[in-house]
């Protein structure tokens, strides 16, 4: 599957069909840090995403000061 | 996963509330949520005009939209700051939301506010931290133009990430008076004070990105240039690593703060301002930050001439 992380911009390649928690936890992400975008729609921790999905993984962390 | 409320697949997982969403009927709980808020932290009601802080980010914008679709009065107010292509995109994007639901916004381009206020140009010329400037220019003009337009009220789009790392500085430092002050309203002390108001201080910034993108709200992705290393994002960091092992931290941490430690601080609370020696508008001090602020923007650029012998 091809990962592009926002705002980062960067692309990941990674195997086969995982669940969203493994994909999280493999990237380094918490859950509830960012939103799992397939296509136009959301998909949950407990979704799988399939070896051919292209996702965007997008952070919902913002603020300063 | 299914959706709590209709078992349809669900998009949206909340932990905290132990509850799965739909598209549509997240969209339910979400203006319920922000509803309840309002409602009985008696923020504001259906009858009078808002005015809506909005920066081009998820949580603003989200506000203002979700403040729309309940019927309430709005107008939306953005400070154009002067931070390069961020702040270029920030006005593109809120303006372009603003025109295209055909609401009213205000834009103040703060480089074009006498002696130039852009916010990187304010910083390069006094030394101060960018951040430091930009807050005590934003508070100057979210107080002064609701009081100069007659806004009773301004809401903010602070989420409850926002609230609960706020809360942790002030408690690892404990700050008493910022104790006392912290709250999702705060009531008026000074005659040019509106109420300030966060209706989203109960909703994490997750849900108001699922908010946002539900709604295909375009928003400003990318991070001020200046948040980079910011102590907010530190707080932000831990206390997220505790919300993934414990969910609902966050939430109890500033509910129960709100419930039972802000009033054992409220003795603590700063005496009420006085009014600016210069400007007319609340201050602590003879002359506001605001003014003061100016005044070395302008000192600094215009350097009096250096006396010689006489």
């Amino acid at each position: 599957m091809l990962i592009t992380l926002l705002p980062q911009h960067q692309e990941i390649d990674l195997p086969g069909r995982q669940r969203v928690a493994d994909v999280l936890r493999q990237l380094g992400l918490l859950p509830g840090t960012v939103m799992v975008i397939r296509g136009d729609e959301l998909v949950t921790e407990r979704d799988f995403l399939e070896a051919d999905d292209r996702v965007e993984i997008r952070s919902v962390i913002s603020g300063g000061s | 996963m299914k959706c709590t409320r209709c078992h349809a697949r669900a998009e949206v997982h909340i932990r905290h509330h132990n509850s799965a969403f739909c598209r549509g009927c997240y969209g339910t709980y979400f203006q319920r949520q922000v509803e309840r808020a309002i409602h009985k932290e008696h923020m504001f009601t259906p009858d009078e005009d808002v005015l809506v802080a909005v920066s081009g980010g998820k949580d603003s914008l989200a506000l203002w939209d979700a403040l729309v679709t309940m019927g309430y009065r709005t107008t939306g107010l953005h400070l154009a700051l002067g931070i390069g292509d961020y702040s270029a995109i920030s006005t593109r994007k809120t303006e372009h939301f603003a025109r295209e639901r055909g609401l009213r916004l205000l834009t103040v381009p703060l480089e074009d506010e006498t002696p130039g206020l852009g916010i990187m140009r304010v910083a390069g010329a006094t030394n101060r931290k960018a951040c430091a400037a930009c807050g005590t220019v934003k508070r100057h003009y979210f107080d002064r133009i609701a009081a100069e337009q007659g806004f009773q009220v301004v809401a903010t789009g602070h989420n409850l990430d926002d609230e609960a790392a706020r809360l942790l500085g002030n408690v690892l430092h404990w700050q008493s008076d910022h104790l006392a002050k912290q709250s999702p309203v705060l009531v008026p002390t000074h005659e040019k004070f509106a109420r300030k108001v966060k209706p989203f201080f109960r909703i994490s910034e997750y849900e108001t990105a699922v908010y946002a993108f539900f709604r295909g709200i375009d928003y400003v992705l990318d991070e001020c240039p200046n948040s980079a290393g910011a102590t907010q994002l530190v707080y932000k960091d831990v206390l997220n690593r505790l919300e993934a092992a414990m969910p609902g931290t966050k939430l109890t941490f500033v509910q129960e703060f709100l419930r039972t430690g802000r009033p054992a601080f409220a003795g603590e609370a700063s005496s009420p301002p006085q009014t600016c020696e210069s400007c007319g508008m609340p201050s602590y001090n003879g002359t506001c930050g605001f003014c003061r602020l100016v005044a070395e923007v302008t000192r600094r650029r215009n350097p009096l001439p250096h006396a010689g012998p006489a």
